[in-house]
């Protein structure tokens, strides 16, 4: 697969992510591009848990994103439990302990508001399934800087709230169902 | 020029000020971070760009006082991974005990939580008393909360939970007295602790210790200032001295990773080696 465009995709989500997680995820073939980074909100107690149960189905390379570490292509970064995750203008990560936003440490704001300027308008930001308002400023920034972006269709959300105030704000290019988020991701990748 | 490009060049900007000026050094912050802050701090302000700020904080001293306690937004726990408090009791105090009077350095201390949580880890293996805490941070009014020892109640309900799994003997609350929805840590735990401003980015060592705590700050720094930062620990450690670090933190990949030895990864315990060329 070869994409000329695009070169990252960050997805966020938090109550009810990880089923839609595991429709996604696992269908991305080992030679997928770009670098893919997610952000559940999860608690202290499961550190490491998200990054384990990926890496039993995906085909990509998973790991926790480690601070200062490159961003890699090819490979599906996890934030840390309990550290905000950020990515620097060199493609590096950066971890932080720093107050929660909207409650949460990691929070998706931090993450897609710093890729979106790492990145600018060869990042795809996607919103799932989640129970607050986290990713809603982090949506709009990366389609200020010119990336694209998916919220899940709210009717196939376990919660709604999240992708539906994302919506609403006017942050949303795309409203997809989980299977046609995971298609979309592919035809931007493959060039389509 | 896009405006998050135009927030760059404040950032920097405000970054050179505040160093010149006052002698904060940010400049080897990690940005990312960094900015999230500043712009974070000028949004608090009512400012509506963060070149707006320069000029309060050449010339206004009431200004510049709110402004680094603003940017080292301090956000720490009593016993936060408690499994590292546990390895410090089973594998680093009874090594610790063998010396006449213990050292230890608490880097970056913020509001004081790891202060308490680490004396009543001595207290209740005995050690407390031949030891010294020295707490420091550039963030004055942490430091003077850290000093006057008061945490919320309702914090240290969840606080009790993390310190009966970092190995805790008694209850927390042995330790505080509780008044109108606040903790006041026990006068005893204050005997030994040493509280002072210190500046990793600019100060050099100020003691010579058998341990160092520094969890989450190294996190804040770029590669230059981590290294330089280590350095310090390494030359202000004595020879077989100990380094706890943070859970997202490693001493892998930096310039003194050859200086010492690992005595548990997991948990970030780190060994200066005996004969190490660091000094003293």
């Amino acid at each position: 697969m070869n994409s000329c465009r695009w070169e990252a995709v960050v997805i966020g989500c938090s109550a009810g992510g990880l089923e839609v997680l595991c429709k996604i995820l696992p269908e991305l073939p080992a030679d997928f591009p770009w670098s893919v980074v997610v952000v559940s909100h999860t608690t202290a107690d499961s550190t490491g848990l998200l990054a384990e149960v990926l890496r039993g189905c995906c085909r990509l390379p998973v790991a926790d994103a480690r601070d200062k570490a490159e961003v890699l292509h090819s490979a599906i970064h996890v934030a840390p439990a309990g550290y905000h995750l950020l990515i620097e203008k060199n493609k590096r990560f950066a971890l932080t302990v720093d107050a929660k936003v909207c409650n949460s440490r990691p929070s998706i704001d931090v993450l897609f508001e710093s890729a979106a300027e790492a990145f600018a308008d060869r990042l795809v930001g996607v919103l799932l399934t989640g129970a607050n308002e986290d990713g809603c400023r982090g949506m709009m920034a990366i389609k200020a800087e010119g990336g694209v972006t998916i919220a899940q269709c709210p009717a196939t959300a376990f919660v709604d709230t999240m992708p539906q105030s994302a919506i609403k704000a006017g942050a949303v290019d795309h409203v997809l169902a989980p299977t046609a988020i995971l298609g979309h991701l592919l035809r931007l990748a493959g060039g389509g | 020029m896009k405006d998050s490009e135009i927030d760059d060049i404040g950032v920097d900007l405000f970054v050179e000020a505040l160093y010149r000026r006052h002698g904060y050094d940010f400049r080897n912050y990690a940005k990312a971070s960094l900015k999230r802050r500043v712009r974070e701090l000028a949004r608090s302000f009512g400012f509506d760009h963060i070149s707006d700020m320069i000029p309060r904080l050449l010339h206004d001293l009431d200004f510049m006082e709110q402004v680094v306690p603003k940017l080292s937004v301090p956000v720490t726990e009593m016993f936060r991974d408690p499994a590292v408090f546990f390895a410090l009791r089973r594998q680093v105090l009874p090594i610790l005990a063998s010396y006449p009077r213990i050292n230890i350095w608490q880097a970056g201390c913020a509001t004081g939580e790891e202060v308490y949580s680490l004396a009543i880890l001595l207290k209740e293996e005995g050690l407390y008393d031949r030891a010294r805490i020295y707490a420091t941070d550039i963030n004055d009014q942490a430091l003077s909360k850290a000093e006057d020892g008061v945490f919320s109640l309702h914090n240290l309900k969840d606080f009790s939970v993390n310190y009966l799994k970092a190995g805790g003997q008694r209850s927390l609350s042995d330790y505080y007295h509780a008044a109108y929805g606040h903790a006041r840590m026990d006068q005893s735990l204050k005997e030994n602790m040493v509280f002072a401003r210190h500046n990793l980015a600019s100060d050099g060592i100020f003691c010579e210790v058998n341990m160092i705590i520094c969890r989450n700050v190294l996190i804040y720094f770029d590669r230059i200032l981590q290294n330089k930062v280590l350095k310090l620990f390494l030359d202000s450690l004595v020879r077989q001295g100990f380094l706890c670090l943070g859970h997202r933190e490693t001493l892998q990949f930096s310039d003194v990773s050859q200086e010492f030895i690992t005595v548990d990864e997991d948990h970030r315990l780190y060994r200066k080696t005996l004969r190490s060329v660091g000094e003293p």
